[in-house]
């Protein structure tokens, strides 16, 4: 339960995110590898143009 | 077979038991007349409700009638690119798409509602959502799902025709703005002359600047751990308000709600134009958070406590049409005023824009779109037992508008008899001090009526009186929390829409880099959705009196929309037989709507129709006369200009979605006139490979299939 609970938030926030760029570019390398600083600045930036819609 | 029906047994005894407690607790609340009941059954009818319409009707609807295909690679299979597209675990997406479609809307709208009495709201809460709003948000998502996840403009455009999709874009801008401010209405509203939460709400903006820095420079991609910093900060904020309210900074927060609307304005604009990391995902963090933790403290509370309504359950202003806090009869007003927690237009908006993108499975969307809305109706039910369990006589000397109350609480006392209930001077002086809150006469809006209802609940589980002023202003920020991050949200999604659109004329406006467009477009958009909390807040008649069911209108007539799409797309594509499942919940709707739009527009009660009551006051104007609750001919004037541009916009409303409508029923007559179904816009069919389950529980075949795929054993599959 707890383990699940640690997974959900890691998930639903975004967290394990850079793990998993981490296996996609080991497994299909292209380009340079972005530290998680570099990573995680392009993730949010994203938002910038496209912040999608929160409800009523 | 005979291993099966052993298990099917045990399955019809437990789908026996649900549909007996719900039928049950409907009883009870059907039959009880004259004395009060506990707020347990409405929990109890609307859960065992629900049970029975997830298990057997949304699973029809999957099956039946969208045809819903585990064998088809979904979009974000298909489109994998790990931004936006990208297969993500099935209670992921639901948490995502329950935190972006639940808002202050429900929480509000079912308050408002109250003054019907508990139970029209109560089924059509329960009712609503079963047949039409989860339905609504289930289809869209699948409907977008099979497009690569287009958006609802773009599905109208692609599959009804230009025109349809032209006036569905200005519906949805114009809605927008509409939307935008009734909900900031609602802020101001709870924190003008309130200098505990002005402090609070204010400090939400460092914090969230320093969860932005702390995110970027320090910790990147650390949320968690930056979210539990921002809302220990945030307690200490709710905590720093009361002292503030006691200390010598009292005045500085002690704003009239005319300096809240410029600051409001002005924030939205910064908040609009800075990067998203500054200030919005931050605050998105934080408001995700507390909406998750209060609605299970609430739904805890409630069934702890238990509390008795005192609210009747039919209201005579159920029937007059005739009611202080909004005036219009049951039908249609109550089903305008409950809106999101029923059925919400604006769902159809998140349906086709990021859910359907990160789907694994076809099925999935049962659990996604019709799950996450049941879940958000349970919120809408919850807020309707806070607003019940108060008293009648103080709900009303909380919601009926200033010009009505006066300001004192003898004027209140005496204006809430006027309408049949009791309050006296020293009672409603005692629940202001009780919240220590200087007066809570006329904090119309639902959100401070809410908040009393929730401290009343939380105060008896935890901490007993003495935390009652600190669980009121928890709800009120809480409250202000999300509705601020949906303004700053939906400012930027109006501007690139502003953008977009203007972009199609001059193309450097398009362009979203480019800052002159970026700053004139956002002042555009929040100058827009200003002036209209502006007129709110002066409105002499009330401003969420008045702007609250142009609100709701707006929201249904999109949900108008959503249902007409997908009723075109069924029957284009020859299901003819199945188009009742979205076709008569929005004959429901439009009835509704349209009725409601008409009354509005044209009704002869100057209190409900916007024109009747311009006539009223524009005649009274002439002969240079002040008619009550206006103070002087500005008064006057400001009255006449607010119901002349609030009639034409509820006119305008209603035509746009006739128009979407007239161009839908053209494209189905054809359908139905065609031998084989019309060509439709959806992706092409490629094999799934992905094995995951569809509910929330993997089944036993779902197991043995995750098994042998070798991805069942991963610590996500044990819960």
């Amino acid at each position: 339960m707890v383990r699940f609970t640690r997974w959900y938030l890691r998930e639903l926030t975004g967290v394990n995110e850079y793990d998993r760029y981490l296996d996609r570019h080991r497994a299909d390398p292209h380009g340079p590898l972005l530290s998680r600083r570099e990573y995680e600045r392009l993730r949010i930036d994203r938002q910038d143009a496209d912040p999608g819609s929160r409800c009523c | 077979m005979l291993q099966k029906s052993p298990k099917s047994l045990k399955s019809i005894l437990i789908w026996t038991g649900v549909a007996l407690v719900g039928a049950i607790a409907w009883g009870v609340i059907a039959l009880s007349r004259g004395e009060k009941i506990s707020a347990i059954w409405l929990v109890a009818a609307a859960l065992g409700s629900y049970a029975i319409a997830y298990r057997f009707y949304s699973r029809f609807i999957v099956k039946r009638v969208l045809g819903a295909d585990d064998t088809r690679a979904t979009p974000a299979e298909r489109l994998d690119n790990g931004v936006d597209f990208h297969p993500t675990d099935r209670r992921v997406v639901l948490g995502h798409h329950f935190a972006a479609i639940a808002g202050a809307g429900p929480l509000v709208g079912p308050v408002l509602a109250a003054q019907m009495g508990y139970l029209p709201g109560t089924i059509w809460i329960i009712v609503g959502v079963i047949f039409a709003g989860a339905v609504q948000d289930m289809v869209t998502l699948f409907f977008s799902m099979r497009r690569n996840g287009k958006s609802l403009g773009q599905m109208v455009r692609d599959e009804i025709g230009p025109v349809g999709g032209a006036a569905a874009l200005i519906a949805v801008f114009a809605i927008m703005i509409i939307l935008l401010a009734v909900l900031a209405l609602v802020v101001v509203n709870a924190l003008a002359q309130s200098p505990w939460g002005t402090f609070s709400i204010a400090m939400t903006i460092p914090i969230a600047l320093f969860m932005g820095l702390y995110l970027r420079i320090l910790r990147p991609g650390r949320v968690i751990e930056t979210s539990v910093i921002g809302v220990v900060l945030l307690f200490l904020a709710i905590v720093g308000g009361g002292w503030v309210q006691n200390s010598s900074w009292a005045e500085a927060f002690t704003l009239s709600p005319q300096t809240l609307v410029i600051c409001l304005v002005i924030y939205g604009f910064f908040a609009s134009v800075l990067p998203v990391w500054m200030l919005l995902a931050p605050r998105d963090y934080l408001s995700t958070f507390m909406k998750i933790g209060v609605i299970g403290l609430l739904a805890i509370g409630v069934i702890i406590v238990a509390p008795q309504l005192q609210n009747e359950a039919v209201t005579d202003f159920a029937l007059t049409g005739l009611g202080p806090v909004f005036s219009g009869s049951l039908f249609p007003f109550v089903f305008i005023t409950i809106a999101c927690g029923a059925l919400s237009g604006f769902h159809s908006l998140i349906a086709s824009g990021t859910t359907p993108k990160m789907i694994q499975k076809e099925s999935q969307i049962r659990l996604v779109g019709y799950g996450a809305m049941l879940m958000e109706s349970f919120v809408a039910i919850m807020a309707l037992i806070a607003a019940s369990i108060l008293d009648p006589g103080l709900y009303y000397a909380m919601n009926i508008p200033v010009g009505v109350l006066g300001t004192t609480a003898e004027s209140a006392s005496a204006a809430v008899a006027g309408f049949g209930f009791t309050i006296t001077p020293d009672a409603l002086r005692e629940a202001a001090a009780a919240v220590e809150e200087g007066s809570i006469i006329a904090r119309t809006g639902g959100a401070p009526t809410l908040a009393v209802g929730i401290a009343d609940i939380l105060s008896a589980v935890f901490g007993g009186a003495a935390f009652k002023a600190f669980w009121y202003h928890f709800a009120i920020m809480f409250e202000a929390l999300f509705i601020l991050t949906t303004v700053d949200a939906g400012t930027r999604v109006g501007r690139f829409m502003l953008q977009d659109t203007l972009g199609n004329v001059w193309k450097p406006i398009g362009r979203v880099s480019w800052k002159p467009g970026l700053w004139g477009t956002s002042a555009v958009v929040v100058l827009a959705w200003g002036y209209f909390l502006y007129t709110g807040v002066t409105n002499p008649l009330g401003g969420i009196n008045q702007l609250f069911p142009l609100f709701g209108i707006a929201n249904q007539l999109l949900a108008a929309i959503a249902l007409t799409l997908a009723t075109t797309l069924l029957i284009k594509a020859g299901k003819l037989k199945w188009a009742w499942v979205t076709g008569i919940p929005l004959a429901w709707d439009v009835a509704v709507t349209l009725t409601a739009s008409w009354q509005k527009v044209f009704h002869s009660d100057p209190r409900i129709g916007f024109f009747a009551q311009r006539e009223r006051y524009a005649d009274a104007l002439a002969e240079g006369k002040v008619l009550a609750p206006a103070k002087s001919l500005d008064d006057m004037h400001a009255v006449v200009v607010n119901s002349t541009v609030d009639g034409v916009l509820a006119a305008l409303f209603a035509l746009l979605v006739v128009v979407v409508i007239a161009n839908a029923a053209l494209v189905c007559f054809r359908a139905i006139r065609a031998r084989a179904p019309l060509p439709l816009t959806e992706a092409p069919y490629v094999e799934s490979r992905i094995v995951a389950p569809a509910g929330l529980f993997p089944t036993a075949d779902e197991r043995r299939e995750l098994a042998h795929a070798g991805v069942g054993r991963t610590e996500d599959e044990t819960p």
